[in-house]
């Protein structure tokens, strides 16, 4: 899998069945500058699962999740080739906004970040409000729902006004992916959405990424191997700006094709 | 060393505890409620206050913050938000250079492009040139505010598909909002004590202003002119007024002190 030919369509080394791919990635290059920190990364995430990136700190995973809603543009001298189809839609097309992509592709980061100035509710709804969403029986309704599927919505349904930054760390980040989940996005990205919480707090997130790949797909990034075993159902092992080795999670934790996969999977480096 | 530096430390409070001693024993002692409501007595007469010239500076105030506060506003979010390295060293590189003009400089230059071709001193004019010098001012503590709102609010926003510039006004604005209004009092408080560019500009009144374009009255003009009177009376007055501008200065400081100790006490609080 090392070596991937370019533009062929590829699949994990052992597809589950009925997959429809939320993302293809072909031949994805991001360089920062003079830095080439992606190399002809091709990968098709698949719909309703979730994937797990793996691999050492600076290895561009990060990078590859930023490129799946743009975010890595705001980089200076960012400069990306290659092609990213969001169930089919081309989303570097010339015609296609930045600001769209992100309101399909939404993001959960590894600090969590609610909106200091604004309320649990504010912060939930404030994806639709600023984006023209104005009736208040919507956005109560939504708030509901995206704090109930983030798991929180019992521990704060009694002080919805009381400002977010009042909640716990754990509770914070719970708020964030309800954030997200207000715009009703498709693919939910998650940049080590656990590495600050204690193991409470991140059993309770992982819990939660299993919960809601019933209805979104999930990419997340992570350092903790025993959490991309857990709760992923594909996973990708990137080195050195380029993708190692892309399969289901079991195989990848269990009988890595690549030697660098499995000295990685089982601690020997990284 | 130790000793060097703390007689150091200690000759920069003693100015200000001198001057408060001075003002307080002089300038205190000749308030009274016709200092704040009457206008000032023809020469010889006894009494009077400084009624127009507290009010002059309110007016004066009110129309530099009209200028000063939006533009230098802008130019702050322009500086953090937008613009690129280069233009930005040059934009900042002016505004530094621009808040160590002296103020009378900035009298000369308003004088040139409104008083003469105005025909006349006037509150508009005086207005114009402390709303001037606070452009670079507010600009700067703008930029310096906003750059610390961290990064992770602007992603999270981007990231939920909000555009750029209401990212900026309703989340980066909003969190820095505290910090912008204390530099917006700061450059007030600053531009409030301003006198060179006055004499150029508003020039001072005896009485009432009743339109922008005749000169007005303002807290320290009234003490330039009574403190350079031959009269003991005139010489109370300005004692007074130097003390009521003092004070006014002062609230000003205590009322950011007390404005960023609530936002380190409570970050979470919404409302500003």
């Amino acid at each position: 899998m090392a070596a991937t030919p370019p533009l062929k369509p590829i699949h994990p080394t052992e597809p589950a069945t009925g997959i429809v791919p939320a993302l293809t990635v072909r031949d994805l290059s991001i360089s920062f500058g003079k830095n080439k920190v992606l190399k002809n990364v091709s990968i098709d995430i698949a719909a309703k699962s979730v994937t797990a990136i793996i691999g050492p700190s600076g290895c561009g995973k990060s990078t590859f999740l930023r490129a799946l809603n743009r975010l890595h543009e705001l980089t200076p001298e960012a400069r990306m080739e290659g092609d990213i189809r969001l169930f089919g839609d081309d989303i570097y097309a010339r015609n296609v906004e930045p600001v769209l992509v992100r309101r399909r592709v939404g993001m959960v980061f590894q600090k969590s970040n609610p909106f200091p100035t604004m309320s649990i509710a504010e912060n939930v709804t404030v994806g639709l409000r600023l984006n023209g969403v104005h009736d208040k029986k919507t956005l109560a309704e939504r708030t509901e729902q995206s704090l109930t599927m983030a798991a929180l919505w019992d521990e704060v349904k009694d002080r919805l006004n009381a400002p977010a930054i009042s909640l716990s760390g754990g509770q914070q980040q719970r708020l964030c992916i309800a954030r997200a989940l207000a715009v009703k996005p498709n693919v939910l990205l998650m940049d080590e959405p656990a590495s600050a919480l204690d193991p409470l707090a991140t059993a309770k997130i992982e819990e939660l990424i299993v919960d809601l790949k019933k209805e979104y797909t999930i990419v997340i990034v992570t350092h903790n191997m025993q959490q991309a075993a857990r709760s992923s159902d594909f996973a990708a092992f990137f080195y050195l700006g380029e993708l190692v080795e892309f399969g289901t999670t079991t195989k990848i934790f269990t009988n890595p094709v690549q030697k660098r996969t499995e000295d990685y999977v089982t601690g020997r480096f990284g | 060393m130790q000793s060097l530096t703390f007689v150091c430390a200690l000759l920069v409070v003693l100015p200000l505890v001198m001057v408060f001693y001075h003002l307080l024993r002089e300038g205190f002692s000749s308030l009274n409620w016709n200092f704040f409501t009457q206008l000032p007595k023809a020469v010889g007469e006894k009494g009077g206050g400084m009624a127009n010239a507290i009010v002059g500076t309110f007016i004066l105030l009110i129309q530099a913050a009209l200028l000063g506060v939006p533009v230098g506003v802008l130019g702050g979010i322009y500086l953090s938000e937008y613009g690129g390295t280069k233009l930005n060293w040059w934009i900042r590189f002016a505004a530094d250079i621009l808040n160590g003009v002296p103020s009378i400089t900035w009298g000369i230059v308003v004088y040139a492009l409104m008083v003469i071709p105005m025909h006349g001193s006037s509150a508009l004019a005086g207005g114009v040139v402390l709303g001037m010098m606070m452009i670079p001012l507010v600009m700067r503590t703008t930029e310096e505010v906003l750059q610390l709102v961290p990064a992770g609010y602007r992603e999270a926003a981007y990231a939920l598909g909000i555009a750029k510039w209401k990212t900026i006004v309703k989340i980066v604005l909003r969190t820095a909002m505290k910090g912008i209004v204390t530099g917006v009092l700061l450059a007030l408080a600053r531009v409030a004590g301003e006198t060179a560019p006055l004499l150029f500009t508003a020039l001072g009144n005896l009485g009432w202003t009743h339109h922008l374009t005749e000169p007005i009255a303002a807290i320290p003009l009234q003490i330039f002119n009574y403190a350079i009177s031959p009269y003991d009376d005139w010489h109370r007055q300005a004692w007074a007024g130097a003390f009521v501008l003092l004070m006014l200065v002062l609230a000003v400081n205590v009322g950011v002190r007390f404005l960023t100790r609530d936002r380190l006490a409570k970050p979470n609080s919404r409302t500003l």
